[in-house]
């Protein structure tokens, strides 16, 4: 359920989100959807005011609405079980549309899709101010262990490598009239597979080598300081923090 | 099989979050074992990979699609503690880049699909080569294995996961056998595509499977244009399990691996007869199952796999789920096997965190 | 051979032997002394095991048998990250050393890796663009530079990191005429041991007093450039061919 490229995650631009630095955009994004998720799901209009809260932000970085909308398509999957749910969950039955359909399933798809949806936008939102590079920076702030921001960063490094070689190798396939249309074609997906790992393997160790060769040893050296001013932090918490109030009234009224 | 935020209960996501972080921890220690300066990139690589072959969303039945899930290759590639970092990595990214599986849900996504896969499928993995000969074959033969059981394996936890923490009561039964039969038939993807990197890898670059580190040959001199050998070459490093222990477990493991194959592949296409799928459902006692799951009226449980006639494909995921219980016993001999021989083997304390 | 005297040689290799994993064996007992100060051609036909040799030179590949001693400090283990900042490799494909945003970052990433920060950092950065003039293209990214500057920039990262030899594996494949030329000044004007490996037999007469034959995993040759390039058994016997119509013989060079 992966999809996508990476070179369309960035959009590129200056605003104040743009330029909040990585490690407050994370844990805000993080602080949101924790908040989020707790939420008691009877609570509707919570989850409509951090729709609002989640526009609001995607207004002051300029992100256009077509641009967010598009990029929750990676939601689709589960939308299809969300949608499933009233039909199979057992429970006090209800009609809808004509359609008899359980009342807990429902909930159960309300939960899921609001719950789901929030999530994906903040994090649509996260990707698409915040470049690549900086996140991997953002991470490394926030004390992910570096072993892991290494290998976070050798993939993304990778990532360019495989996608190309995966479109080149794609177009090869297709231009000879191959369609992957079912189990039939499995086989030859799979040859794609090992042949596009030893390829970028190839492609990607001889940078290593390079790299290797100046005295990497396993961290990016830091060449510019990612810093965060007590305002920066203080910006970038509005909105987990208006989003606990929010959060907090859901749970008394 | 990617679980957004809200599907899985607060405490239940805290405490596949402590489950995953613990697994990550015990992945950090052990792959500073597993990982020099040659393979760190190579764990990127295989983390790049495992993001872009997640993409690769394989055709499973009319309107759903599956994608593999890697574990089975990071762990065979770049070692089980490695191979669990690596699918953490991927599946972070996914959330904070594509939204891909929440953020909250990590945990539990880090738990199902990179714990899970990579435990099952190296016990397996380095069950089957103990015991198989030493060759490049018999490794590949291990990795389709390996990779097999894994996905199904997920599933099951996934299962397991959503029963004790789900927000909403799907019933259990439903979920099982639309999550394993669909992960089943990915399993069998996940099995060819890992077995065929595996094997291409250890074709070219043996040196980069971490599950087959093999004999190296000895050096050569050229001495006044004749080659002479290296005095006192150094001793190759890995030695043969002991012949007494491997000849019988060789006998069990052959009948085990061939058990596997005809259930699986055997059924898989002789399904395209009614009868003989109706036998198999029925000899393997989970035609019910099948049925019920077939009524369920899902569209996981509909394989309208375009010209491939629904019984078939039915009939083939009877068989194979049949390998699956099988493999998960198989593999908790292994496990216990392997327990015994090395009480330090890799792999294990991940498991015995989980 | 006229070395100059120098107390330890920047780079001993002694009965270097090595096989690849999939059990190709590529060198066989390489013996090779570069004294400090000196600048030799590795030449070589295609396979020779000229890039093998020179994955040894900073422990990228670990000797199966012999030994690689570096300014007297042996590749080990626990040396590389010093054996690394002394040995600077220059790789063939420029696309291959250059993977930071912009040129600056390129080049600070060697001595930022090694502990610089600050001042002392940019200073580095600024006097390694400087000898290759390439300065004033700093903050520009790297893929959008000409092949040559890339080239230049690529020297450049390696001498931002003060190298005690510098290597260079095929400085002047895919450069036109000028850029060439540009790089063999550069060469000349910096004060480094260099091992070049190429097959561009003039560029190595014009560079290199000396030179060394790399052939089946030995040195089969070693002697003055102009010596070896004039030898035409031994020139043939290794597949080294010079370009048409050129004369190593009417070329003078100056003696070291």
């Amino acid at each position: 359920m992966g999809a996508g490229h990476a070179h369309k995650l960035y959009r590129h631009g200056h605003s104040p989100v743009h330029d909040l630095p990585p490690h407050c955009k994370l844990a805000a994004v993080l602080g949101f959807v924790v908040v989020v998720v707790s939420t008691p799901r009877e609570a509707v209009w919570a989850f409509a005011l951090y729709g609002v809260l989640l526009a609001g932000v995607a207004a002051v970085a300029r992100i256009p609405a077509g641009f967010l909308l598009k990029r929750l398509v990676i939601e689709v999957p589960f939308v299809a079980f969300a949608l499933l749910m009233p039909f199979v969950v057992p429970g006090e039955q209800t009609e809808l549309l004509g359609v008899s359909v359980s009342v807990p399933g429902l909930w159960g798809a309300w939960n899921v899709l609001a719950k789901g949806t929030l999530g994906v936008a903040a994090s649509v939102l996260l990707a698409s101010t915040t470049e690549l590079r900086s996140l991997l920076l953002g991470l490394q702030r926030l004390r992910l262990p570096p072993l892991l921001v290494q290998i976070a960063s050798f993939m993304i490094r990778y990532g360019d490598v495989i996608t190309d070689e995966l479109r080149r190798m794609s177009v090869a396939r297709r231009s000879r009239g191959f369609e992957a249309g079912g189990v039939r074609h499995w086989g030859v997906l799979a040859k794609t597979a090992g042949a596009l790992f030893i390829r970028s393997y190839e492609r990607g160790e001889r940078v290593h080598l390079a790299m290797v060769s100046r005295g990497y040893t396993g961290t990016m050296p830091v060449i510019d300081e990612v810093t965060a001013s007590r305002t920066q932090w203080a910006h970038a918490a509005a909105l987990p923090v208006l989003a606990l109030a929010v959060c907090l009234l859901g749970w008394t009224v | 099989m990617h679980v957004p935020d809200g599907f899985i209960n607060a405490p239940v996501s805290a405490v596949a979050g402590v489950v995953a972080a613990g697994a990550v921890a015990v992945g950090l220690r052990g792959a500073r074992r597993e990982l020099d300066d040659r393979t760190a990139p190579l764990a990127g690589l295989v983390a790049a990979f495992i993001f872009a072959v997640q993409m690769l969303n394989f055709p499973v039945a009319a309107g759903t699609s599956g994608h593999l899930l890697g574990g089975a290759l990071a762990a065979i590639l770049v070692g089980p503690y490695t191979g669990v970092l690596c699918i953490a990595v991927v599946l972070l990214m996914q959330g904070i880049l594509f939204a891909d599986g929440g953020l909250t849900a990590l945990g539990v996504n880090i738990t199902v699909m990179g714990v899970v896969t990579t435990v099952v499928a190296y016990a397996l993995f380095r069950g089957l080569t103990r015991v198989l000969p030493r060759t490049r074959r018999s490794t590949t033969v291990a990795a389709f294995v390996a990779a097999l059981v894994s996905v199904p394996a997920a599933a099951v936890a996934f299962t397991a996961v959503y029963g004790i923490g789900g927000t909403t009561d799907v019933p259990l039964g439903k979920v099982l056998t639309a999550m394993v039969g669909v992960h089943v038939l990915i399993g069998i993807g996940e099995a060819a595509i890992t077995a065929l990197t595996v094997g291409a890898v250890i074709a070219v670059r043996p040196d980069l499977v971490h599950g087959a580190r093999g004999l190296a040959t000895p050096l050569k001199l050229r001495v006044d244009g004749a080659l002479v050998d290296l005095p006192a070459a150094p001793a190759a490093a890995s030695s043969p399990a002991p012949v007494a222990a491997r000849s019988t477990r060789k006998v069990w493991a052959a009948g085990l691996a061939a058990a596997l194959v005809l259930a699986g592949f055997v059924s898989f296409y002789a399904s395209a007869n009614p009868d003989g799928l109706e036998k198999v459902a029925a000899d393997k006692g989970i035609d019910e199952k099948v049925q019920e799951h077939g009524a369920a009226g899902s569209p996981l449980a509909d394989y309208g796999v375009k010209d491939v006639e629904n019984a078939r494909i039915s009939g083939g995921l009877a068989g194979v789920i049949g390998v699956g219980a099988t493999v998960a016993v198989g593999s908790g001999v292994f496990w216990a096997v392997r327990r015994r021989r090395t009480p330090e083997a890799p792999g294990l304390r991940t498991t015995e965190s989980v | 051979m006229n070395l100059p005297t120098a107390p330890v040689p920047s780079l001993e290799v002694s009965g270097l032997a090595y096989a690849y994993p999939d059990g190709h064996q590529a060198l066989f007992g390489v013996d090779l002394t570069v004294a400090r100060g000196e600048r030799v051609a590795l030449l070589g036909p295609n396979g020779a095991g000229k890039t093998t040799l020179v994955l040894h030179l900073n422990g990228i590949l670990d000797a199966g048998a012999g030994s690689v001693r570096v300014a007297g400090l042996p590749v080990e283990k626990r040396n590389l990250a010093e054996i690394r900042r002394r040995v600077g490799i220059v790789f063939q494909d420029p696309d291959d050393q250059l993977f930071m945003p912009t040129v600056r970052e390129d080049v600070a990433f060697g001595p930022a890796t090694a502990g610089l920060r600050g001042p002392e950092l940019e200073e580095r950065v600024v006097t390694a663009l400087r000898r290759v003039g390439m300065e004033e293209y700093a903050a520009r990214p790297p893929h959008h530079l000409s092949f040559g500057q890339r080239r230049r920039v690529a020297v450049a990262t390696v001498l931002a990191m003060e190298p005690e030899i510098l290597v260079l594996d095929e400085p002047s494949s895919n450069l036109d005429p000028a850029s060439r030329r540009e790089l063999a000044d550069i060469l000349r004007s910096l004060d480094v041991t260099v091992l070049m490996v190429t097959h561009d037999l003039p560029y190595a007469l014009e560079l290199c007093p000396r030179a060394v034959i790399l052939s089946d995993g030995v040195i089969a040759a070693d002697d003055r450039t102009q010596d070896l390039l004039c030898d035409d058994e031994l020139m043939r016997g290794h597949r080294l061919e010079l370009p048409f119509g050129f004369d190593p013989r009417s070329v003078s060079v100056p003696r070291p």
